[in-house]
């Protein structure tokens, strides 16, 4: 992390934000004030190159064109893989999380090249179109409660040798293999199929996210009132189904 | 021009009499207004009546996001100058419900029809329109509804053989690519505060350049048309340049949009801009939206934002902080079920009103409204809201079915 503050950067609002994905920015960026730290956020358009020297990268969902049309200009840029390889955390969320992996299938029907920064490859499925609430554990390396979200997407991913799964699913499709995974990690970069947007419903992670920028263990509490009433709802309303 | 006058076949006039009588079972069984029911009936015995009932009538489509009821009240209102008109009023804008509208107004010359976004290219099919009218596009029930690029794709692809004058907002880059395949368009400088769906060329792909209220995009021609109708501030600019002032009962800055879009299309009828103009101050609430009703003895004003682009279209109209605002949201399946878009919604707009949340979703919302940093309440009904709300009219703000059960409560 830069000297003086925690630099969040959000790539491609233009094209990748159509499921309220603002939502996980505005969240970190309240949660890394809430603690006293001094948040620069950079919203990057997709006619602008990516900066390379940002703490944290956030990438998100979106329609298939959009998705294709970030593809190519990302792989054209290369300021994400060169933040990456200076160690910056990335977290990206459907399409952007297809993005981040090797390939995908494009509105086209081509297979489109990704950025290969998660071991994973996604194919278009063949069935009905996963839609809903999401109940799914997170990796218990991570330290993080359950999961919950809301999936709106028709990928399937599958995670190579170097990609772990981010969660596994209770409820829910995750990354549509049939082996209830959802979502993939590394080191580095995070990638889910989760809408919500995803941080809204588990802060933690947007604690995890600044805690690996900050190469710190803990973080000073916050206020989760809220946060902790709708997960609370949520997860009745995903595992007690009217 | 008000069509031949040939009556209706045998066939025709049984499906209106069998609409007609299931409406009637529908309100008696105390189910709403029985305009959908009655009209599925009757396309079901004659699948062509939509058509058939059209032919007799001038027809006028009225499609888009946000504000096609008014706007379908509003143009509804300026034709009354010409003629009689037969209009779906109530907001029941498929294709039965449109049926059933159209089947009650045997002695009408205009008939001003609201359309839901997915069904207006096969109901600009069937009933031959002389207008369309197109407002806006932008995000809306993302769990279900088609992209909204995509839904301008299929208007463009749907319009293309259209005789119909498109009346057409320019502020809007999907819009004018819907539009752009027409023949006969009439540009309108409507405005929009909503630019999120649009930052993407509907052409190319290129990224959109919008230097003020300009836009075009970066890579090909494409770009804003000049246009012959303006609205400008609290007045709409003729193609002759001639001003002509809004007076609306109707708030808002969308409201005055949707007047200048109705002065031109009542002008494609004959109707002057003077005359429209004069007669759209006659509508006072719409369906609900925009009344001001009396609970507990308070003043609530009712207002409905479906999505991002209502909301920020909302917040332009209230009254000033320290107005107190009562929002409520749902996510059933008229809503959509998910609820991302509250984040796209500028919440921090209202700091400096006391803030009460109610509906099913009112979780979601404190949490949004807490990262936004506001002050808020979290009640768990609208009685309770409005005597928790400090002295003044109080603002109410919800989305489609928290709405209708605000309706519901206060007896409206």
């Amino acid at each position: 992390m830069s000297e003086s503050s925690l630099r969040l950067v959000w790539v491609y609002p233009d094209l990748l934000s159509t499921y309220g994905d603002q939502g996980n920015a505005l969240v970190v960026e309240r949660r890394a004030r809430l603690r006293g730290l001094d948040v620069q956020r950079v919203d990057v358009r997709s006619d602008q190159p990516i900066p390379t020297s940002g703490d944290i990268y956030l990438i998100g969902g979106g329609e298939d064109r959009p998705q294709r049309l970030a593809a190519e200009r990302l792989r054209r840029d290369g300021g994400l893989e060169r933040a990456v390889s200076n160690g910056a955390i990335v977290f990206s969320v459907c399409a952007g999380y297809q993005i981040l992996g090797h390939a995908f299938i494009n509105d086209l029907g081509e297979r489109e090249p990704g950025l290969g920064l998660l071991d994973v490859e996604t194919v278009r499925g063949t069935g009905e179109r996963c839609v809903g609430d999401v109940l799914a554990d997170i990796d218990p390396q991570l330290g993080l409660p359950q999961l919950t979200g809301f999936e709106n997407h028709q990928g399937v991913t599958q995670l190579g040798p170097t990609a772990k799964p981010f969660a596994r699913v209770r409820l829910g499709r995750g990354n549509g293999t049939g082996d209830g995974t959802e979502g993939a990690y590394n080191e580095t970069v995070f990638g889910t199929y989760m809408h919500g947007p995803v941080m809204a419903r588990n802060p933690l992670i947007a604690d995890l996210l600044l805690k690996l920028a900050l190469d710190v263990n803990a973080l000073p509490p916050v206020d989760d009132r809220w946060y902790e009433a709708l997960r609370a709802e949520r997860i009745a309303a995903a595992t007690q189904p009217a | 021009m008000a069509g031949n006058t040939e009556p209706l076949s045998p066939r025709a006039k049984l499906a209106v009499t069998a609409g007609k009588a299931a409406a009637a079972v529908s309100r008696a069984a105390g189910r709403g207004s029985g305009s959908v029911i009655g009209g599925k009936v009757a396309l079901k015995l004659d699948p062509d009546l939509l058509g058939r009932l059209a032919q007799h009538l001038d027809v006028v489509l009225v499609s888009a996001t946000n504000g096609k009821t008014t706007t379908t009240r509003l143009i509804a209102e300026a034709l009354r100058a010409s003629g009689p008109v037969v209009s779906n009023a109530l907001g029941a804008n498929m294709p039965a419900g449109i049926t059933s509208a159209l089947a009650g107004g045997s002695d009408a010359r205009y008939g001003v029809i609201e359309v839901d976004e997915k069904y207006l290219a096969g109901v600009a099919r069937d009933v031959t329109p002389k207008a369309i009218a197109l407002l806006n596009l932008s995000r809306d029930q993302l769990d279900r509804a088609a992209e909204t690029r995509m839904l301008a794709e299929k208007w463009r692809e749907g319009l293309a053989g259209s005789k119909a004058v498109i009346i057409a907002n320019c502020d809007d880059p999907l819009i004018v690519w819907s539009a752009s395949s027409s023949q006969n368009v009439v540009w309108v400088a409507a405005g929009q505060e909503w630019k999120d769906d649009a930052w993407s060329c509907p052409a190319c792909g290129g990224v959109m350049q919008r230097p003020g209220d300009d836009w075009f995009c970066g890579e090909c021609g494409f770009r804003r048309p000049t246009p012959s109708w303006v609205l400008s501030g609290d007045h709409v600019l003729d193609p002759h340049g001639s001003a002509w002032p809004i007076h609306l009962q109707l708030p808002g800055r969308a409201n005055k949009a949707n007047a200048a879009t109705s002065a031109a299309v009542a002008a494609v009828f004959g109707v002057p801009p003077q005359v429209a103009l004069e007669r759209m101050y006659q509508v006072q609430a719409v369906a609900g939206r925009y009344d001001v009703v009396n609970f507990q003895n308070r003043e609530l004003r009712l207002l409905l934002a479906k999505n991002p682009a209502g909301w920020l279209e909302t917040f332009s109209l209230i009254d000033p902080a320290p107005a107190p605002v009562i929002l409520s949201v749902n996510a059933r399946g008229a809503d959509g079920t998910d609820t991302s878009w509250l984040w796209d919604v500028d919440y921090p707009r209202l700091a400096g009103h006391p803030i009460f949340v109610i509906g099913d979703r009112r979780l979601d919302l404190a949490v949004r409204l807490e990262v936004a940093g506001l002050d808020f309440r979290v009640c768990e009904t609208l009685d309770e809201a409005v005597q928790l709300a400090p002295p003044g009219q109080i603002e109410l703000i919800a989305n489609y079915t928290a709405f209708q059960d605000v309706r519901r409560r206060v007896g409206n």
